[in-house]
């Protein structure tokens, strides 16, 4: 544990919220709107925060649960993941499964919590959770696996400042294959198009605003925040990798930070210019993506 | 040792004993139970100290049977799968005197306590046993007693056809055992476990064949795909404390089978590992994907020890790699993994079935989707069930994770290391794990999501009242060991010492060293446990403080506006698995008999799915039909006529003779 561990900790709880902003703000500009303003989820939060709630009479405890066990395990998770090359709180050989865990334990309890309302509804984006989930995960772990090959590393900490650093001259394709990956697992995992559509409530393609939809008040501030967190980590995963280490420690943060803007410039402009796949087609993009990473996998062998 | 002998003793005892006393079947009950809980506690004070790294214990007594001797061994291997095996055998004797208690009076308790103490000291025989009639003494016992168990409902068809499947299916299995073990006799000269471990099988080619034999053999009784077929049949006829202690502990004694004679053949080449890694991606995946198709909750708690029982294959699978390529650190993550992740399954499988069993005595069903709300009926139950279930998809913070853990860390070291041979069969099986991992997610919140969650779908649901302490209790306690071993993971890991320097055969510092550096990571995530724990307490305190004096209301869930919901609105166990049911169909064969509403005013319309085992159908039931039918042309010799079998014996003398005088 370094002094410097903490940067990514208060970076990723303080603006996390901002890349939803960017998102959305990006969004606008394609679209020829003004668009909110970039702190609007802050704003929401905050508004969020001061409410009071409601209930189904049909939920138990495990409705009221979901959230705060979501946000719990994202907090954990954001103690595990590095932002470029400042060190995460807790680094361990293989600590990217208890992220992978971590994220999966979130998952677990908010598709739960939908089926708690008794509503179809939220019984269809559930289901659609967490199998779209269960074909994103092989992709991710693979990808990690030709990374900490690469690297002969296996904590997320070490392994992505190894790759960034000189890896990219000889094992471009590789690292190239593995991003391309992780950036489809980043789009699947955070309900982003082309896989779920974050704008619409109330469509039969929705998936994660769907499941949340009877939360309201304090409880779905958690659960907004716990997404944006989840965004945040997984685009540090990408921008781990690309960002090299300079030595001086503000050009490194202004690198990661400039970085991180960019993922969610991208994913806006991704959301801008496709359409939502089809639901039968999803699986086959994520399947596309663990096959790229296994490719990647096998081209590293050598 | 005198332990074990005391243990075995008040088994049989016991079991006699039930039996004579015919009535009140309330003191049977008592009688029966008790005597499993006190041989289990006293069996496990000599397993614990095998464990701690006590010396090995042994009894010799001579037997009259041909090649046999009564030669039992207490080994820390044998320790490490005794354990679990007491632990869910006394567990389960507790819940089945409440599980019971609704035949008392309708049916004689006798046998079905009888035959639970025959189980338990099969299962014990079976572990400790080191000479191989005894061994098959003992396998043979615990098939049977577990079939009569199967088969306590036997005035119901389906569970006599489950009884006979399983009793077709062990028996199979059993041939190829005696295969196995006549050709290690006859290859070392000798019906002896440690004369075989220290001779071991030196040709290559018959050491290649007895592998093939203990995998059928053992996989038969593990559940190994393509052989589980008798699983899904049996667990769910059975009465859940036996479902409980046959899928927990009885099929892991094909995974110590397995174990144990992998010692007596010498040096494994490089496709053992590919194979075992293979059998048990077929099994994980195949049993997830079936278990999520299934809408009897046993019937789908069934597949998912065929799931288990796959993670535990890879384990053993990372473990031969590691064995052939000689890297210390592969052999003690692949067999500590598989290893731990047999005692896990066992805690959470025993729960699920307790939990399971507690349902359909409530219910009075295990159709999933005839369930729903049961969590305000039955509060101890769900939340159990919850901890099994989070346990079982292998997240943090509970046990089935830690072994996971393991299994995955052996084979990132591996892909990482080894060359492509090796690398290869590493990335499939990291793929398929995390596969199975989401899938097995995706399973237990259909099941526990439908079952406890929600409103009642039928009447069924809506009149049940929580089980009965008896039955509580055992669920309670394994729950807790589900999070106890979560925590704890490293002096867990640590108690691995003893088992693998036996098992594999590595130096005391070696396997130490190794040990320490998976502890090391186990340390940690128990750190990151303690935090997710610490943030979630601070944020059910801010929760509470920030709707203090606020407007909490209750209401109907939202409709979109409408406002008549029923109860079978709502998503069914088959509707939340239809994507996956439909990505999968060619392999998972899913009959669908639909009725479409037709008409303006349509009044009947429905939806049956149904999905059937896939060896069953295509494998086992046309080669039977095959088989029965080439008997069936030897029944034109018998025509019940005694003067032409008379004629039969006439000929065969004749034709002896003229053989003898050719």
């Amino acid at each position: 544990m370094y002094p410097e561990s903490f940067i990514p900790l208060l970076l990723a709880l303080v603006l996390s919220p901002l890349l939803l902003g960017i998102i959305n703000r990006t969004k606008a500009l394609f679209a020829g709107r003004r668009g909110p303003p970039l702190l609007q989820i802050y704003f929401d939060l905050w508004k969020l925060l001061h409410k009071g709630a409601v209930y189904s009479r049909t939920t138990t405890w495990i409705f009221r649960a979901g959230p705060i066990l979501g946000l719990a395990a994202v907090l954990t998770a954001v103690t595990l993941v590095p932002l470029g090359n400042f060190p995460a709180l807790i680094a361990f050989p293989a600590d990217f499964l208890l992220f992978a865990g971590l994220l999966g334990l979130m998952r677990f309890f908010m598709v739960l919590a939908a089926l708690d309302t008794g509503s179809s509804f939220e019984g269809m984006g559930a289901s659609r959770e967490v199998f779209f989930s269960a074909l994103a995960e092989p992709a991710l772990l693979v990808a990690l696996a030709t990374l900490a090959r690469q690297a002969g590393s296996f904590s997320l900490s070490t392994m992505l400042g190894q790759v960034s650093g000189g890896h990219w001259l000889h094992l471009g394709p590789v690292l190239a294959l593995v991003m391309i990956a992780l950036m489809i697992v980043l789009l699947a995992e955070n309900a982003r198009i082309p896989v779920d559509d974050p704008n619409t409530h109330l469509e039969l393609t929705m998936i994660h605003e769907v499941m949340v939809l009877d939360h309201g008040g304090p409880d779905f501030a958690f659960i907004v925040y716990g997404a944006a967190l989840k965004l945040w980590l997984l685009a540090a995963l990408v921008v781990g990798m690309v960002v090299p280490a300079t030595g001086a420690s503000w050009l490194d943060l202004a690198l990661v930070m400039g970085g991180m803007f960019a993922v969610a410039v991208i994913v806006g402009v991704v959301e801008s210019v496709m359409a939502r796949l089809r639901l039968v087609m999803v699986p086959q993009l994520l399947v596309g993506a663990g096959a790229l990473a296994a490719a990647a996998f096998l081209l590293g062998l050598k | 040792m005198t332990w074990l002998l005391f243990a075995m003793a008040i088994l049989l005892l016991g079991g006699m004993a039930v039996l004579l006393l015919s009535r009140p079947d309330r003191n049977v009950s008592w009688l029966g139970a008790g005597s499993v809980v006190i041989a289990s506690v006293l069996g496990c004070v000599p397993v614990i100290q095998v464990l701690s790294g006590g010396s090995v214990e042994a009894v010799r007594v001579p037997w009259s049977v041909p090649f046999g001797e009564f030669f039992i061994e207490l080994d820390p291997l044998t320790a490490w799968f005794l354990f679990p095996t007491l632990l869910l055998s006394a567990l389960s004797a507790i819940y089945g005197a409440g599980y019971l208690r609704v035949w008392q009076g309708r049916r004689s308790l006798g046998p079905v306590w009888f035959f639970h103490c025959l189980l338990v000291l099969g299962m014990m025989l079976v572990l400790l046993a080191r000479n191989a009639m005894l061994f098959l003494f003992a396998w043979e016992l615990m098939a049977v007693a577990s079939f009569f168990l199967v088969t306590f409902e036997h005035e119901r068809e389906a569970v006599r056809e489950a009884g006979w499947i399983y009793f077709v299916a062990t028996h199979l299995g059993t041939a190829f055992l005696l295969m196995f073990f006549l050709l290690t006799a006859r290859e070392t000269g000798s019906m002896d476990f440690n004369v075989w471990a220290e001779k071991g099988i030196q040709t290559r080619g018959l050491a290649d064949i007895l592998f093939l034999l203990a995998i059928v053999g053992f996989g038969t009784k593990a559940g190994f795909m393509p052989f589980h077929v008798w699983l899904p049949e049996a667990h769910p006829a059975a009465p859940s404390h036996v479902s409980a202690l046959m899928s927990g502990v009885m099929i892991k004694t094909g995974i110590y089978g397995l174990l144990r004679s992998l010692t007596f053949l010498g040096l494994p080449p490089l496709w053992w590992g590919w194979m075992l890694i293979g059998i048990g991606l077929t099994s994980g995946v195949l049993g997830v994907l079936f278990a999520l198709a299934q809408h009897d909750l046993k019937r789908l708690l069934a597949y998912h020890s065929v799931e288990n029982i796959g993670i535990i294959a890879l384990g053993i699978g990372v473990g031969l790699l590691g064995v052939s390529t000689g890297s210390p650190a592969l052999i003690v993550l692949g067999f500590g993994g598989g290893l731990l992740h047999v005692l896990n399954h066992a805690l959470f499988k025993g729960l699920l079935f307790f939990g399971a069993g507690a349902v359909l005595q409530g219910t009075g069903t295990h159709e999933i989707d005839h369930l729903g709300g049961l969590l305000k009926r039955m509060p101890w139950t769900a939340a159990t069930f919850l901890i099994g279930a989070v346990a079982i998809s292998g997240l943090p913070p509970l046990n089935g994770f830690v072994s996971e853990f393991l299994i995955f860390l052996g084979a990132f070291q591996g892909g990482a290391m080894l060359g492509a041979a090796g690398a290869v069969p590493l990335l499939a099986l990291i793929a398929g794990l995390a596969l199975i991992g989401g899938l097995a997610a995706a399973c237990f919140t259909k099941a526990f999501g439908v079952v406890f969650l929600g409103e009642p779908r039928t009447e069924h649901a809506s009149h049940t009242s929580e089980a009965g302490w008896a039955m509580r209790l055992p669920m309670l306690l394994l729950a807790a060991g589900c999070a106890l071993i979560g925590l704890f993971a490293p002096v867990v890991v640590g108690a691995l010492q003893a088992v693998l320097e036996n098992t594999t055969g590595l130096r005391r510092e070696v396997v130490r060293e190794n040990l320490a550096a998976a502890a090391g990571p186990l340390a940690l995530v128990v750190v990151g446990t303690v935090a997710f724990l610490l943030v979630l307490v601070a944020l059910v305190l801010l929760r509470r403080s920030l709707l203090a004096g606020r407007r909490v209301e209750e209401g109907v869930t939202w409709g979109c506006g409408y406002a008549q919901p029923t109860a079978r609105m709502q998503y069914t166990a088959s509707s939340f698995v239809q994507p996956v049911t439909t990505l999968f169909r060619w392999l998972l064969g899913t009959h669908r008999q639909v009725q479409r509403p037709e008409g303006i005013m349509p009044a009947n319309a429905s939806l049956t799915t149904e999905t059937p085992d896939l060896c069953h159908g295509n494998l086992y039931r046309p080669g039977f039909l095959k088989v029965n039918w080439g008997l069936s042309q030897l029944r034109r010799l018998q025509q019940g006529q005694v003067q032409l079998y008379v004629l039969y014996i006439a000929v065969t003398l004749i034709v002896l003779l003229a053989w003898k005088f050719r």
